[in-house]
């Protein structure tokens, strides 16, 4: 049984019940959710025993074989650590929308989209074909956008929403570019298969752009600058999403594609520079936006930026270990995924408290904004209490799991500082100083959370409601997320040799067979240099919090407008208006200019492949004579032709037009075709009468008061199609390919009984194509008919319109 | 188009309708084995009808040909499509003619070909669309 599948397909098949049972059932729906995906949690428990001995877990349905994409489901140390998360704080935090949404919101919509959102991480996470993967992938980014967008009345929820979908949808295309990259080299849609040729393609000329759209999708995903702009625009959505979506899962999906990769791509010099630069970057921007935030949850969202930048650049030291196949030296450097994985898991504890903790100031005092917040502390102690924790953890102050982690960074910072390839020992030594910088700003904005909100004057006449703590249900999930983040610190190793290392192994797993590559984390570690790096973070943020309203005129030095927000709206205004702009250039409603953009492709097409081939070259010398009759009858058409040009009067123009369907027929007679003949005779004569039937309603004949310039063109044009034209009349004589079938046809009286042979074609051997002739003159017939006899009388209603 | 009075056109459509009527026919029938056809002769023949209301009015040849032109386009596309269903009966493809020669008793030895009645059906959905169009835009007035 893939019952692995079935995992990630049951929260689908509750998103498609919950709409049902929500008309039906009395006790809240979000109950139902719960229990989902408390029941996925305690399944994917119970593999914990399994991945930690190294096994992992496969399982296959097809989907489309012939094109090779399989269901697979791929259960690994990497993948358990990320599902576990999914479906953990997923619960969590399920249980406190319960009851943070009031009933009165459209509940079942919210949890169809939290469960859609559920299974798509899954699926993302536990995927091992990459089609499947990236459908899963744009699974998250539509459920998230439909979240964000839960408050679809409000303006900032659907910009917000637009954003983060415009923004992630591209990433993910650019990944879904990459994985069919990666599926050219390698030939295969699954990642372990890719994973285990790995090194036998770096030479491939896609290596490198299949790596850089594999990374535009994971840095779009978990907003990397400078696409970080989605995220704290994301905010909009329910403090609930927020925590869920935008701190501990969605955000994760693309370290988990960094983390999956690895194996890949690690040890390739762009790879670490891309990730590690980027992250660090990342981690010092955000760090440094978070500061200036005055908005409760936006700070929390450019701290999820910064924290996500301190995880990616992590891998990408992590990465660095492959840079020496199977040796001792690159141990060292696995330390840093360690490190990587371990803040993964810290910082889904810290960050979905502190987005609850923020949900619970707002939901009792109706504001999140910090100038109006403060002296909460002896209203609220539960709450405070959980925020500390968890924004000490955050700052990475002991005995919280932050500090772990953190110390763990420096350590992976200063050794990948002093490591001498990758041109490190010209830019290495600004890693270690750009991590403590960042995180001396992290130090200051964990400090604002609590001591802003919780510290200082109760000003009751800003709040729309007076504090008091939370209804008890509200403060279960963030306070097992505070047991759970002082937990870690006190027994990090159960996390580390059951989680952590089997998840190793999956980042590395040439490496993990060679050597152990196992850490054990030691809570004390001595007076060393990432200790003194902590005590001076410490000192250092305390300053700058005592003293921020000096220094924050740093942040006016760059005007507000040279933000990555303007450049994205400036370059969506812009492409809205440079489309519009071109679009109605040359939409411009004319029928005369299309017919000009028409007969320009024509001439540049037949025109252009005539040049181009060369076929223009033609020989009439094997033609046949050309008699008087034909010059005349040439002559007098021409004649016509050209005073049809110049034609004062509508009925001078009919009359003359006539004279040339005459001629035809004359044609006809004198290269002995007297069927058509016949026809043509007859048909010139209906449609002149016709043409004089419509002449009777038209206007005035005027003159065309065209611009000269369209009327040069116009004349330049049709010059040339007319030598388009006669040019490749021309030249098909001379590709006399094969004979001609019309001996065959020469047999009409034996096969088809008639001496006619063109009756005979049209009657018996080609008699489909009469068929049809004759329905168009039925459609014809009724199209008249229907325009005449049907249209809309003046009193009555356009038809058109209803 | 009608002009009362118009003895001239009046006597002499009254001739000319019935030898284009004829010559008509004989383009149907003829297009096997010389030069016509059910196109031109539904065509001829809706000249024909033409000049009889061109001479005599609407309301007069309405009197006289007591035609619903419209119901003929339905009846020859019956036809035309019929005969190319009908060979599925002789479990042959779609649209498979085939002739045969016959004795009668005042015409002697005939060729009788299924294409004959293929060209009827477009004869007459020739007719009734041109007749169609015609009449409802002359009606149109």
């Amino acid at each position: 049984m893939p019952m692995l599948n079935i995992a990630i397909m049951i929260p689908f098949i509750a998103a498609a019940i919950i709409p049902f049972l929500y008309k039906k059932l009395s006790i809240h729906i979000g109950w139902i959710a719960f229990s989902v995906s408390m029941a996925l949690f305690a399944y994917l428990l119970s593999f914990i025993p399994a991945v930690s001995y190294g096994e992992t877990f496969l399982h296959t349905i097809s989907w489309i074989p012939s094109y090779g994409i399989h269901f697979t489901a791929y259960l690994d140390g990497l993948s358990l650590i990320l599902g576990l998360l999914i479906t953990g704080v997923g619960s969590l935090v399920i249980f406190y929308s319960v009851f943070y949404l009031s009933s009165k919101e459209s509940l079942g919509r919210f949890y169809t989209y939290l469960m859609l959102f559920m299974g798509a991480m899954l699926g993302v996470v536990m995927s091992d074909n990459m089609m499947v993967l990236y459908v899963f992938w744009e699974l998250t980014s539509i459920s998230s956008f439909l979240l964000i967008a839960f408050w679809y009345q409000r303006k900032g929820s659907r910009d917000g929403a637009k954003k983060s979908m415009l923004i992630t949808v591209t990433g993910g295309i650019a990944m879904l570019i990459g994985f069919i990259m990666i599926y050219v080299m390698a030939g295969t849609w699954s990642i372990r298969e890719v994973i285990s040729i790995a090194g036998s393609f770096t030479e491939h000329n896609l290596f490198i752009p299949a790596m850089l759209l594999l990374l535009l999708g994971a840095f779009t995903k978990s907003a990397q600058f400078p696409f970080h702009i989605w995220l704290p625009d994301a905010m909009e959505a329910p403090t609930p999403v927020s925590a869920y979506l935008h701190s501990a899962t969605m955000v994760k999906a693309g370290i988990y594609l960094v983390a999956r990769f690895t194996p890949v791509y690690g040890g390739e010099g762009i790879w670490f520079w891309a990730v590690t630069g980027v992250g660090l970057f990342t981690l010092f921007w955000g760090a440094f936006h978070a500061v200036r935030q005055i908005d409760l949850k936006a700070l929390l969202a450019y701290s999820t930026v910064s924290q996500l930048g301190m995880i990616m650049s992590m891998f990408g030291i992590g990465s660095a270990a492959l840079y020496f196949d199977y040796s001792k030296e690159s141990v060292i450097y696995t330390q840093a995924t360690f490190a990587a994985l371990f803040h993964l898991i810290n910082h889904s504890t810290f960050k979905g408290l502190l987005f609850m903790v923020v949900g619970i100031v707002d939901h009792e005092v109706g504001t999140r904004d910090i100038r109006r917040l403060g002296g909460l502390i002896t209203l609220m102690p539960v709450t405070f209490s959980i925020a500390m924790i968890g924004s000490f953890s955050m700052a990475g102050i002991p005995p919280f799991n932050g500090f772990l982690s953190k110390e763990m960074f420096f350590t992976a910072a200063l050794t990948i500082g002093d490591a001498g390839f990758f041109s490190l020992d010209a830019w290495g030594a600004l890693i270690p100083i750009l991590a403590w910088v960042a995180s001396i700003f992290t130090f200051v904005y964990s400090a604002i959370i609590v001591f802003k909100t919780f510290l200082g004057p109760y000003q009751e006449e800003k709040l729309e409601r007076p504090a008091k703590e939370p209804p008890a249900g509200m403060l279960i999930a963030p306070g097992i997320l505070a047991v759970l983040v002082v937990g870690i610190f006190f027994f990090p190793n159960v996390l580390g040799e059951y989680l952590i290392n089997p998840a190793m192994s999956g980042v590395y797993p040439t490496l993990a067979t060679t050597a152990d590559i196992g850490v054990h984390v030691s809570r004390w570690h001595g007076f060393n240099m990432e200790l003194w790096m902590t005590v001076g973070i410490i000192v250092l943020g305390t300053v700058l919090y005592l003293t921020k309203k000096y220094w924050s005129i740093v942040y006016t030095l760059f005007p507000a407008k040279w933000s990555f927000n303007t450049l994205y709206r400036f370059m969506l205004d812009q492409m809205e208006g440079r489309s519009t702009i071109v679009t109605n250039f040359y939409m411009n409603g004319y029928l005369r200019n299309y017919l000009v953009y028409i007969y320009s492709f024509f001439i540049l097409a037949i025109g252009g492949t005539l040049i181009y081939t060369g076929a223009y070259k033609f020989e009439i010398s094997g033609n046949a004579p050309i008699t008087s009759f034909e010059w005349i009858l040439v002559f007098v058409m021409i004649c016509a032709v050209v005073s049809i040009l110049f034609a004062k009067s509508r009925l001078t123009a009919i009359v003359l037009n006539s004279i040339l369907g005459y001629g035809v027929a004359a044609f006809f007679v004198l290269f002995r075709a007297p069927d058509l003949a016949l026809t043509q005779t007859v048909v010139e004569t209906v449609t002149t009468v016709l043409f004089l039937v419509a002449y009777y309603f038209l206007p005035e004949w005027r003159k065309e008061d065209a611009p000269r310039k369209s009327r040069n063109i116009n004349f330049i044009i049709s010059i040339l199609v007319g030598v388009v034209f006669t040019v490749v009349a021309l030249a098909v004589q001379n590709g006399n390919l094969f004979d001609s079938i019309s001996s065959y046809f020469e047999n009409s009286y034996e096969l088809a009984g008639g001496k006619n042979i063109v009756n005979s074609i049209l009657g018996d051997f080609r008699a489909f194509d009469t068929m049809l002739e004759v329905i168009v003159l039925l459609i014809a017939g009724i199209g008249v008919f229907t325009f005449i006899k049907l249209k809309a009388k003046k009193e009555d209603e356009s038809i058109e319109d209803q | 188009m009608y002009k009362p009075n118009n003895m001239i056109l009046q006597t002499t459509t009254s001739l000319i309708a019935f030898i284009l009527l004829g010559f008509a026919v004989y383009l149907l029938l003829a297009g096997h084995n010389s030069p016509g056809g059910g196109f031109v002769g539904g065509l001829m023949t809706s000249g024909a009808i033409l000049l009889l209301y061109m001479a005599y009015g609407i309301e007069t040849v309405k009197k006289m040909l007591p035609v619903n032109y419209t119901m003929l386009i339905p009846i020859g596309l019956l036809l035309a499509v019929g005969t190319g269903i009908g060979s599925f009966i002789f479990n042959v493809p779609f649209l498979s003619h085939t002739f045969g020669y016959f004795t009668f008793p005042v015409f002697g030895e005939v060729e009788l070909a299924t294409a004959m009645l293929f060209d009827f059906g477009v004869y007459f959905t020739v007719v009734g669309v041109m007749m169609t169009i015609i009449l409802t835009i002359a009606d149109d007035q």
